[in-house]
């Protein structure tokens, strides 16, 4: 193996030779990608949040996180990159129980693409930033050589301001939390395999792709016992709970027949052998609030239009620490893990 | 598409546990043939329903697991030609072989797609005529049928950028080694449906007669599994040995006779080696003479037999019903999903996968 330019960094024993796609696909394979390389090399106590975001002091304390939008096709039904790349930052804001003000936007441009495309994804972003009430104050070109990309990808970064007493964050997680789920969980995911056309899948499905700053500040606002909020992207609503579980020391027990799932979403999951609970969201939140906050934090999540399905799912409970169990239709529990990468069909 | 009401349903759940439950008087061992099947009985708890008398043990119907670790390593080595397409069912690409998996050829430059049908990689083929388009056909009775379409059209259209790596096995001959095995415990089968829905279930009949073994076609939905134990059951029980349908809805006798015609067109019945379980004779399919042009051993080279380096791993004793995935000291230690030790728990239809995936790694 030709000597690596770089300075040394000492791997894990067993660490993968080279980025494989599921390093990026939001399991255990990126969890310790992140931990192994990322967090290993930048430790800091902000990092050690481990959030959407890092909340720290400036005058105030603020949130700041980033994120980086490669998503193919650029259009799929209910979104396109640019509403992904606004939304995606606003909620990892939201998730740190911080209102958004402020983004970034960095382009990397394939030679070729076509201008009009570039207008309509820059259009779509302003839209998005105007409906989450951010605007977008500073960004970066740049243009690389036909075939180096994919037409075009976006990194954002936003800043937001935080007016919670309490840390919303998984540290605050504790036996006896409702967890509470904003809506209906797969439609993102199942919507872009579909708009890929190589499933053969005809379908209506359309992305959930919204912004969730309101219903989480609202509940803030109201005073709700909000302990952590966390959205359902990569790694859908089984590795948002997982994360939450294990950063938390707790165990979330869910009841599967609560989840909402949509009649179109499960069909297209039976037939391609996936778990709608693994299945990646873009306007879908988990809420771990006190048991006592419950009923009326789910009254206020359903006067936005994001969460009207608001639901009740589960509850946390002190044992077993850092488990995520989903009781199925037969009554029977069962362990809800982190996948390795992403899911793939299956055979037969 | 109905899917939770009709089979899923915790009241007629009940029911049929209630009536396995009347009718069981002594341990039976029942092997369900399928890896969907494991994976049902497994997410759902079914096995935990059953009365302690009930044993269910997992059988070999895990297409990703039986595939022999020499046809991985000719796809690897296929894929990473420079003038190869490769194409496969994405559950393959995490399928470890000698050294490395398809997705580790990719990461390194290869060009390996996932496709979702054989059907896809023939319209990759025509829209590459300058590249040889590889298709990798694994997989039991349900997969070749689409597979030998895909070679029947590419021959009727003058496709010749197109080839099969062929690693097809097909069902009661394994369900043959296993009852021959002096270590099986199976008493009763839960056969695969899906497999039945293709080949009907006469091929069944002889099989239930000689090994005095009651065979229940059975389905994938809770409710399926649980009326196939208690079909099976009542049939032990009684001191039966036949063949029921309880896939009615979706198997006939006879099968899919449209299927097997393109099939038998394509394909002829040869021994194939399976992972885990050796070589059986009559087990496999492979292109028939008149299809051989379209074989990628001949093109790319043959698979030359390797053998596996279980090491601790009993991947095969859980393939052949011997032993379940919590009984392997390595479980959940040193095998885990990410850090395989054998094929069942890499597969998304493995018994170890099913077992980590839904119970943990304790």
């Amino acid at each position: 193996m030709a000597e690596s330019p770089f300075p040394a960094c000492p791997l894990p024993a067993g660490f993968a030779d080279s980025v494989q796609l599921a390093h990026g696909g939001g399991g255990r394979a990126m969890q310790q990608l992140i931990d192994g390389i990322f967090r290993a090399a930048f430790d800091n106590p902000w990092l050690q949040q481990r959030h959407d975001g890092a909340v720290f002091e400036l005058n105030g304390r603020c949130a700041l996180t980033t994120d980086s939008y490669v998503v193919w096709p650029l259009v799929f039904p209910g979104g396109d990159i640019g509403s992904l790349a606004v939304n995606g930052t606003v909620n990892d804001l939201a998730m740190c129980g911080a209102r958004p003000r402020y983004l970034s936007a960095g382009f990397v441009l394939e030679e070729g693409l076509a201008m009009t495309t570039l207008g309509g994804i820059a259009a779509s972003m302003a839209a998005a930033a105007r409906a989450a009430g951010v605007y977008i104050v500073t960004g970066d070109v740049k243009v690389v050589d036909r075939g180096r990309a994919d037409g075009v990808y976006i990194n954002t970064a936003g800043v937001g301001e935080i007016s919670a007493a309490a840390p919303v964050a998984p540290a605050s997680v504790q036996a006896g939390d409702a967890v509470l789920l904003s809506g209906d969980i797969g439609r993102h995911g199942i919507a872009v395999m579909a708009a890929r056309g190589d499933l053969g899948l005809e379908t209506d499905i359309a992305s959930d792709c919204a912004p969730l700053a309101e219903p989480v500040l609202a509940l803030i606002e109201a005073g709700i016992r909000l302990h952590c909020v966390r959205d359902l992207t990569r790694g859908g609503l089984a590795g948002a709970l997982v994360e939450v579980a294990q950063d938390a020391g707790v165990a979330v027990h869910v009841r599967e027949d609560d989840v909402p799932v949509r009649a179109e979403v499960r069909a297209a999951c039976e037939l391609l052998g996936l778990d709608p609970a693994y299945v990646a969201n873009e306007g879908r939140f988990a809420a771990f609030v006190a048991a006592g906050d419950a009923e009326r934090a789910l009254a206020l999540l359903r006067e936005h239009e994001v969460s009207a399905g608001a639901v009740c799912i589960g509850e946390v409970q002190a044992a077993p620490a850092a488990q995520v169990t989903l009781r199925g239709p037969l009554g029977v529990p069962r362990v809800l893990d982190l996948l390795h990468g992403d899911q793939l069909p299956r055979i037969c | 598409m109905k899917f939770r009401e009709e089979y899923r349903d915790p009241a007629a759940a009940r029911h049929l546990v209630r009536a396995i439950n009347a009718t069981v008087t002594r341990p039976w061992t029942l092997m369900e043939v399928c890896g969907g099947q494991t994976h049902a009985i497994v997410r759902y708890g079914i096995d935990q329903l059953l009365p302690d008398q009930i044993s269910l043990v997992h059988g070999p119907g895990c297409p990703v697991c039986v595939t022999p670790v020499e046809y991985l390593d000719k796809a690897m080595e296929i894929a990473r030609r420079p003038e190869v397409i490769f194409c496969s069912f994405g559950d393959m690409l995490r399928v470890p072989g000698t050294a490395g998996d398809l997705f580790a050829a990719r990461a390194d430059g290869a060009e390996v797609r996932i496709v979702y049908s054989p059907l896809d990689a023939l319209d990759v083929a025509r829209e590459h005529p300058e590249r040889e388009v590889v298709f990798f056909a694994v997989g039991f009775e349900t997969t070749a049928p689409a597979n030998a379409m895909a070679v029947y059209r590419a021959a009727r259209e003058g496709v010749r950028n197109f080839s099969l790596l062929v690693s097809h096995v097909l069902v009661p001959p394994a369900m043959e080694a296993i009852l021959g095995s002096a270590a099986s415990r199976v008493q009763g089968f839960l056969a695969a449906g899906h497999v039945c829905t293709v080949m009907g279930f006469e091929e069944y009949l002889p099989l239930a007669e000689r090994h005095r073994v009651p065979i229940v076609v059975t389905g994938f939905e809770p409710l399926d599994i649980l009326e196939g134990v208690y079909l099976c059951v009542r049939q032990l029980e009684a001191g039966e040995s036949r063949v029921e349908n309880q896939y009615a809805r979706a198997v006939r006798r006879e099968g899919n006779r449209p299927a097997q015609a393109v099939m038998g067109e394509v394909f002829t019945v040869i021994p194939r080696r399976w992972r885990g379980m050796g070589e059986i004779p009559r087990s496999g399919l492979g292109l028939a003479p008149a299809y051989a042009g379209f074989d990628a051993e001949r093109r790319f080279g043959a698979a030359v037999p390797a053998a596996d380096t279980a090491g601790e791993c009993i991947s095969g004793a859980v393939l052949r019903g011997e032993k379940k995935p919590p009984e392997c000291p390595a479980f959940g230690v040193r095998c885990t999903p990410e850090r395989p030790l054998g094929v069942t728990m890499v597969s998304s239809e493995g018994a170890c996968a099913a077992y980590y995936r839904y119970r943990g790694a304790a």
